[in-house]
């Protein structure tokens, strides 16, 4: 009896506390978060939907479009590839070294992308390292997409391979083994057993790296060069307009990038709450 | 089809996990390999399913060296502690995987396919469950899933990775009892691995019993109980009453008791005597021959009971058995002084350095001579183990 008055007591007083606690988390969240979003779709479609859409429609705007898929379409699957090759050898194997490569995975999440930029304008650009046996052979690599693309894997390096190190770890080699032990080649190891297992894990992992491919502005900013139609991604596109006072055009483009955000983030709340026990609730740390 | 395991050495970076092992397993034996974890069991069990390689030594069945085939090409099924099944694909996906792997020119047709997993999972009793998968099947089950899919590509040898470990302990018999009835059905070769002795021991035609990277004993069930040929196996198989032995004269004594002349001469000082609580006699007079004890406590344990026994004079505890039915019997209570005899014990010498091959072959299987015994002694019932 006694005890019962007094969690009864407690009540109020834990109760406050609990709704005081949840106003301030979303009171942060329309502030930070929400209002953010509204207000890039408000003024997209400041001036009516036909003045975006045909901001949109301008040359550069869908010039900027496809250079942003093309560098992801690059990106993404080397980023699979990397990945899950990164991963096999970290969970798989012991050598020499391997402390060492869990570092350097993790490195870009450390390394401000600036200084990502910087370094490869320092090695391949005019005044870099190969800068001129580059010019001599008419390869053009900074202010071009294959600047573009090398800032954005460097950025986008950790996110598969963080993703599947944990679950890969967990997992353990027994259902590989059991493979082999089947009369499985390696590839039908691989396909029929390794992918299957870390299929939404990785599927995850490519998600994130697409955002952040799609998404990233310092990185490829530095090594852009910055010109119109030719080596400009959607960020860049959207600070380009925004600076030139086309706020319209600036928002229409930006709200296309919020978009492409809340459908990663709709299909990245399907992936957990569908196949929460197999992501091992591991999201990738660090930034 | 024998199997022939000669000098098998693996070391890991800190620890030899296989020592200088050989062991031979003659067609269709169901052998167990029985030891405490991190004594090599389980490395030896994936060397000779191709999942890891010794370091030095050979594995040749019928001349053919199996170290230089891969271990897809082995013909061996192997089921592993925990399953290992694979979680995406249903219960006769994963019986059929072994046989869809298969190059297309030795691949079953695909009506093939699905006969042998149907007569598969008749024969491991999970017919009906085809289309489950394995998280919507108890431990037990899977258990089983795992062993049909081993068993669907036809393997030469069937290799058990603890295969009960992971089970309650009432499936774990009945499981038990059903895979003994699976391997005389079938007539494979059949090596398990577990630390658990009574599952080795029930269950196994020969039994090895490894320590420390080494095959310490091999042999029977009935052999490695009652005959062990190391102080290892007397320690780990069974309970055994360690009594430390002093030349007195000619012959060996501990306290009260004399065990007369060694067989080993005269050089050794100290020996260990190995006895099990059923082969202690228990002696109500006070003035009989042995050691004094008293009785400090009586377990019931079921059908039988164990008697916790001080021995002042040994300076040390005791324990013996008797049969439960006997103790009202005989009026065993705590508190009582009994006199206690050993009426079998293995003796092996202690020296400084124990050496344990060198004492296997000193080993002394003492008996007290039948007959001698005054009238007044109280037979303790041994325990029949098999009965």
């Amino acid at each position: 009896m006694n005890v019962m008055l007094r969690s009864r007591a407690s009540r109020w007083p834990q109760r406050l506390l609990r709704a005081t606690l949840t106003l301030v988390a979303v009171a942060f969240m329309l502030a930070f978060l929400l209002l953010p979003l509204a207000v890039v779709f408000a003024e997209a479609l400041a001036e009516g939907v036909q003045a975006l859409l045909s901001s949109l429609a301008r040359y550069e705007a869908l010039s900027s479009i496809r250079l942003t898929l093309i560098v992801a379409a690059i990106v993404v699957p080397l980023n699979i590839v990397f990945g899950v090759a990164a991963s096999w050898a970290m969970t798989r194997f012991e050598f020499r070294g391997k402390a060492l490569l869990g570092a350097l995975i993790d490195l870009p999440f450390s390394v401000s992308p600036v200084i990502a930029g910087l370094i490869y304008v320092l090695l391949f650009g005019a005044q870099g390292w190969f800068g001129p046996w580059l010019a001599a052979h008419d390869i053009r690599i900074i202010f071009a997409v294959p600047g573009l693309v090398l800032a954005s894997v460097f950025v986008t390096l950790p996110f598969v391979a963080r993703e599947l190190i944990p679950l890969m770890q967990a997992q353990g080699s027994e259902d590989e083994e059991a493979a082999r032990v089947l009369g499985a080649n390696g590839l039908q190891m691989f396909f029929r057993v390794t992918l299957p297992n870390i299929r939404w894990a990785l599927l995850y992992g490519v998600l994130l790296c697409n955002a952040r491919a799609m998404g990233e502005f310092g990185a490829v900013s530095v090594v852009s060069g910055h010109i119109r139609g030719l080596t400009t991604t959607m960020p860049l596109e959207v600070e380009m307009r925004y600076n030139e006072f086309d706020y319209t055009g600036a928002f229409a483009v930006a709200s296309l990038l919020a978009l492409l955000a809340l459908l990663t983030l709709a299909i990245k709340t399907l992936l957990e709450w569908r196949y929460g026990d197999d992501l091992a609730a591991h999201a990738p740390g660090g930034r | 089809m024998t199997l022939e395991l000669s000098h098998l050495t693996r070391r890991f970076t800190d620890y030899p996990a296989l020592d200088d092992v050989s062991l031979e397993i003659p067609p269709g034996e169901f052998l167990a390999l029985l030891g405490p974890s991190g004594s090599g069991k389980t490395t030896l069990l994936r060397i000779l399913a191709g999942l890891d390689y010794p370091d030095s030594g050979s594995v040749r069945q019928e001349g053919r060296d199996l170290l230089a085939l891969d271990a897809r090409r082995r013909k061996v099924g192997l089921v592993f502690q925990h399953y290992a099944l694979f979680r995406h694909l249903t219960v006769a996906d994963n019986v059929a995987f072994g046989l869809r792997v298969r190059p297309w020119r030795t691949r079953p047709k695909r009506a093939d396919i699905a006969a042998r997993v149907e007569r598969l999972l008749q024969r491991v009793q999970l017919d009906g469950l085809g289309k489950r998968y394995p998280a919507q099947l108890s431990g037990g089950q899977r258990q089983r899933v795992a062993l049909a899919r081993a068993l669907a590509v036809e393997p030469d040898l069937l290799l058990l990775d603890e295969p009960f470990g992971a089970l309650d302990a009432q499936v774990r018999v009945s499981l038990r009892r059903w895979l003994r009835e699976l391997h005389d059905d079938l007539g494979l070769t059949t090596v398990f691995v577990t630390h658990d002795q009574e599952e080795a021991l029930e269950l196994a035609d020969r039994v090895a019993v490894m320590n420390r990277g080494r095959i310490e004993q091999v042999g029977a069930p009935e052999t490695i109980y009652h005959d062990p040929a190391t102080p290892f196996v007397c320690e780990f198989i069974g309970k055994a009453n360690k009594i430390h032995l002093q030349r007195a004269g000619r012959a060996m004594a501990a306290a009260e008791w004399n065990f007369g002349e060694a067989p080993w001469g005269t050089e050794v000082k100290r020996a260990l005597a190995y006895v099990r609580p059923e082969q202690l006699e228990l002696c109500a007079s006070s003035a009989g021959p042995g050691w004094p004890t008293q009785v400090r406590h009586i377990y019931l344990a079921g059908s039988v009971a164990h008697l916790e026994l001080d021995a002042p004079t040994l300076g040390q505890r005791l324990e013996a058995q008797v049969a439960s039915e006997d103790l009202a019997r005989l009026g065993l209570r705590a508190g009582m002084d009994l006199r206690v005899g050993p009426r079998r014990a293995i003796v092996f010498p202690s020296g400084d350095s124990p050496c344990t091959a060198a004492a296997s072959k000193a080993r002394w299987l003492w008996q007290h001579e039948a007959g001698a015994d005054p009238a007044a002694r109280l037979r303790a019932i041994p325990l029949d183990r098999k009965s």
